[in-house]
């Protein structure tokens, strides 16, 4: 076979400078909801800003392996999730069994018993918690219950997008995500109404 | 009004707030919730603590992050 004419060829290489170009363009214009993601799977703002450096580097090298036209903010959580699992950050100091959440109206009952019935109409009751309390709170959550309320509920992840980022099933999420939750309630519970 | 928790309501409700309920459901609930002041305050509180959950656990990119991200940029496979 021949070699190719050096002017195709150039602009074949143009041509991939350039989708690549546009790949990473548009993988930064996510750099802020990766980072609030990030975020609440770990422990602190370095080690989030590492897990994205990572993430980035690890999507800038591969980006070939992207289908242009899918979803390239749940491509980037894929990869940011498994460098989470890999680097055993999912184990770190979680009790060894989460306990058996109490029900979805637990944190208002508590409420409700404490100030009347009459407090839970209040758009500011949620307020007088701490937002300290409550980043505290999400963190207490066992790590796989926690990685799918931070998608859902923070991330703005549908159930089937963190689906395709945990590779999960969508029934296994939506569990998840429900006791994830309850959980915590309950902690926000203990957290502000000890 | 009842003060017992009402079963059907806690059931539905993260389906009702994720806007997951079928057409048929989504009505049977809000009629529900239109004479039922117990789970109507609960549904209320919900909506407003998934907003302030979120407002409080969203935290902004650090200065400087995006710069060294930047650098990544022409990361190659081979390097």
């Amino acid at each position: 076979m021949s070699e190719p004419e050096p002017a195709t060829e150039a602009r074949r290489i143009a041509a991939e400078a350039r989708d690549r170009q546009r790949f990473e363009e548009e993988a930064l214009s996510f750099a802020d909801q990766v980072y609030r993601v990030a975020r609440r799977l770990v422990g602190s703002r370095e080690e989030a800003e590492d897990l994205v450096q990572e993430t980035y580097a690890r999507a800038f090298r591969s980006w070939r392996s992207f289908t242009p036209g899918t979803n390239m903010r749940a491509w980037l959580l894929r990869i940011l999730t498994n460098l989470n699992v890999d680097r055993g950050r999912r184990i770190q100091r979680s009790p060894q069994q989460q306990p058996l959440e109490e029900s979805d109206y637990y944190l208002a009952n508590k409420l409700a018993s404490a100030g009347g019935e009459e407090v839970l109409e209040q758009d500011h009751v949620v307020e007088r918690m701490s937002q300290d309390s409550v980043v505290n709170a999400l963190a207490s959550i066992q790590p796989q219950f926690r990685e799918v309320v931070v998608l859902v509920d923070i991330g703005d992840f549908t159930y089937a997008d963190a689906a395709q980022i945990l590779d999960i099933p969508i029934g296994t999420v939506m569990s998840r995500l429900h006791r994830g939750r309850r959980a915590l309630k309950q902690q926000l519970a203990e957290e502000t109404m000890a | 009004m009842t003060r017992d928790p009402c079963d059907k309501c806690e059931e539905i409700l993260q389906d009702y707030l994720d806007r997951t309920l079928t057409n048929d459901e989504w009505a049977e609930a809000e009629t529900h919730l239109d004479g039922c002041d117990y789970c109507r305050r609960r549904y209320r509180f919900e909506e407003n603590l998934r907003r302030y959950v979120k407002t409080s656990a969203v935290e902004r990119m650090p200065p400087g992050l995006m710069e060294k991200l930047q650098e990544l940029r022409g990361l190659d496979a081979t390097a």
